[in-house]
């Protein structure tokens, strides 16, 4: 009997090709997803060095993070995105890297096509550059964010250099109360945490509450992974991810699907596996969540209040409560329930596939986005609009007051023009709150689904179980799966 | 890549914690396809009070740190996006090094493939550190990477970590590409075990 693994051991391991004393292991990877932004110049340094794409085969590029999401056309409001955008359609032609680009019906957030397409599979290593890329783990990958110079890597030859890191068990026992979901989940671990918490380790999700979830609940979980310090996060496959996976154009078919499931089968950690660190966290009793601060550790149960930074020993952590408050506009102590907003953004790779969007939508449905409240819906990916608007929820939203746009990062990173004004204050579905990223000066409170449209619908911050108690919405007994 | 082997320099405090790469250099500056010119984005929403306007109150606008090649910041350095804008903009400004008392991961990956060395410290040296250059902004440390040392203003010498491999990349200012190329051999044998030939 050889030595129990974990899930992820059995993923290293079978991905390493040469392990030298003195240097890190010579890591396969078996998918490479490939975005404008973070590529053009892994490119040009294969043109300088004559190199060619390796495996053309094993990477799959896409057009999402400056796209616009309304009807414009490129070169749209900026020419510098529009090169870009051409770059990559330039670099992909030369290097005959298949690319999902503006007309494209398939293209959309790279973490949420590579799922719904069939690319991300079990037991594969993947890599973009892009540190969500952990979203990918929920499907028992190891999947991981890397740099520019490691894209270069990866392109010349399907392989990069890495530590082995180490390995943190989080389970959350129990089950999700109604109107709490994988958000609060995956908030309510980085508050505790903190977001280096997890430097230098890939988590792995386990326990009831994680097996209950959808794929899209898991891919919400694993996508914050990068904000509470790990590379990677990862859940065990089981049916729910056979069931996602069977029939998707780039999964096995046939025989090879049979061959595949059992390989999966073999995937989940062994009994008596040891992990570097583990915890356990109750998903009974976990509220709603929402972020109060500057970085995504900065969160609380909604009923909360504020914390104050004065009760902080530690010098630098007190300075820099202080500061993500000043720039915040909050006063320590006060609740956040209440607070006044302007814009809600739903969307992100963390929150903008079909379960998230009905969700929202049946919530919404018969109710009005609050006067002077402006609600961007974004999908992830135009099969997610597409789907969407086949049933009918666009119309949901727009009848709502709300506006819905095509597929793309949008206000998640504000490359694109969707981006908050000076001092507004956002409830947003994506991972981020640091200062400006929703755009410059503006102040992002972090959220699930839910709460967003709670909080449009009230203009300020709101419970959502409030709304459930009102409307008596028996379906939201199953909210977990959001 | 330009070896690194020893530095001496002034420092620029920046004492937060966890400053991450959006502010290192915002997203909108990211929309370029070469590694020139992004200098201009590092700090911008930290260095200018509005377009171009810098903030006189921002560190690197002030006169006493011009020239320093050194940035000293609070704990886990470099979180968020995985955007190696993030390096390239703090070596194109002229930073050689980062003090610290840990980094995020992938931006300690990116900065060791760029020449750009992370220094992670003890949290009681990074603090005596800090008091001396608050004291004196003239103040130079020496970092030596060869012996992993680096000398605090007031001669105290203290050691810090880095992996032996990304430490002779350093030295010889060769990228690590190089050494993945070598394994090519390997790397089609692998393919061929696990039956992943196109
Ligand atoms: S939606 Fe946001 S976090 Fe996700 S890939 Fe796009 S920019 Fe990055």
């Amino acid at each position: 009997m050889t030595n129990p693994k974990t899930l992820f051991d059995k993923i290293w391991d079978s991905h390493v090709v040469v392990d030298e004393d003195g240097a890190p292991t010579v890591l396969y990877i078996d998918l490479h997803l490939v975005h404008e932004v973070t590529s053009p110049q892994a490119f040009s340094g294969l043109r300088e060095r004559g190199l060619r794409v390796r495996r053309p085969d094993r990477t799959v590029a896409t057009m999402d993070h400056s796209t616009p999401t309304t009807g414009l056309e490129l070169p749209m409001f900026d020419a510098q995105a529009a090169r870009q955008l051409d770059q990559l359609a330039q670099n992909c032609r030369d290097f005959g890297v298949p690319l999902y680009d503006m007309d494209s019906p398939e293209r959309g957030i790279v973490h949420v096509i590579g799922p719904e397409l069939g690319l991300t599979q079990p037991g594969k290593t993947i890599v973009c550059g892009d540190s969500h890329t952990s979203t990918h783990g929920a499907f028992g990958a190891l999947a991981f964010g890397i740099g520019t110079s490691e894209v270069e890597h990866v392109l010349a030859t399907q392989c990069l250099l890495q530590y082995r890191p180490q390995t943190f068990l989080v389970n959350f026992d129990g089950q999700l109360a109604p109107g709490v979901a994988a958000k609060d989940m995956i908030l309510a671990l980085i508050a505790q945490i903190g977001i280096a918490g997890g430097n230098g380790h890939v988590f792995e999700y386990a326990g009831p509450a994680v097996r209950n979830l959808s794929m899209e609940g898991r891919m919400t979980l694993c996508n914050m992974s990068i904000e509470g310090g790990a590379r990677a996060g990862m859940v065990a496959p089981d049916e729910t991810t056979f069931e996602y996976v069977a029939g998707r154009p780039h999964a096995p078919q046939g025989q090879d699907w049979e061959k595949a499931l059992a390989a999966w089968r073999a995937l989940p950690s062994d009994d008596g596996a040891q992990y570097d660190r583990s915890m356990t966290i109750d998903a009974g009793k976990l509220e709603p969540m929402i972020t109060y601060g500057t970085n995504p550790g900065m969160g609380m149960p909604i009923s909360q209040p504020v914390p104050d930074p004065a009760g902080d020993s530690d010098v630098t952590r007190r300075a820099s409560l202080e500061k993500a408050l000043r720039y915040m506009e909050l006063q320590p102590g006060r609740p956040l329930l209440g607070h006044k907003i302007d814009v809600v953004f739903l969307g992100s790779c963390t929150n903008s596939r079909l379960s998230d969007l009905r969700e929202a939508a049946r919530l919404i449905r018969g109710r009005k986005v609050a006067a002077g409240v402006r609600m961007l819906v974004v999908p992830g990916s135009e099969n997610v609009r597409r789907q969407a608007e086949a049933e009918g929820l666009d119309r949901v939203f727009v009848e709502a007051g709300a506006e819905w746009r095509n597929a793309g990062c949008s206000m998640c990173i504000a490359m694109n023009g969707d981006q908050l004004a000076p001092g507004q204050y956002a409830v947003s579905t994506s991972n981020r709150n640091f200062e400006g990223r929703q755009g410059p000066g503006g102040r992002t409170f972090l959220a699930s689904p839910l709460t967003a449209v709670a909080s449009a619908v009230n203009g300020q911050v709101t419970d959502p179980r409030t709304l459930l108690t009102v409307s008596g919405d028996r379906h939201f007994q199953s909210a977990g799966h959001l | 890549m330009k070896p690194f082997t020893t530095l001496t320099s002034a420092v620029v405090p920046l004492p937060y914690n966890d400053v991450d790469t959006d502010q290192i250099i915002p997203a909108s500056y990211l929309k370029v396809t070469t590694k020139q010119g992004l200098s201009q984005g590092l700090f911008a929403r930290w260095r200018y009070v509005s377009e171009g306007k810098p903030d006189p109150d921002f560190p690197l606008n002030q006169q006493k740190y011009q020239g320093a090649q050194i940035l000293l910041a609070g704990d886990n350095f470099g979180c968020g996006s995985s955007r190696e804008h993030a390096p390239w903009a703090l070596l194109g400004y002229g930073f050689r090094a980062v003090i610290s008392t840990s980094f995020a991961d992938i931006f300690r990956n990116n900065a060791l493939k760029n020449g750009l060395l992370p220094v992670a410290l003890a949290p009681q040296a990074h603090k005596q550190l800090l008091a001396q250059v608050q004291a004196n902004p003239a103040a130079t440390v020496t970092i030596d990477l060869r012996s992993q040392t680096i000398t605090l203003p007031d001669g105290q010498q203290t050691a810090f970590p880095i992996d032996s491999f990304s430490k002779t990349c350093l030295l010889q200012g060769v990228d690590q590409l190089g050494y993945l190329l070598k394994q090519m051999r390997r790397i089609e044998e692998y393919e061929e075990v696990r039956e992943l030939k196109n």
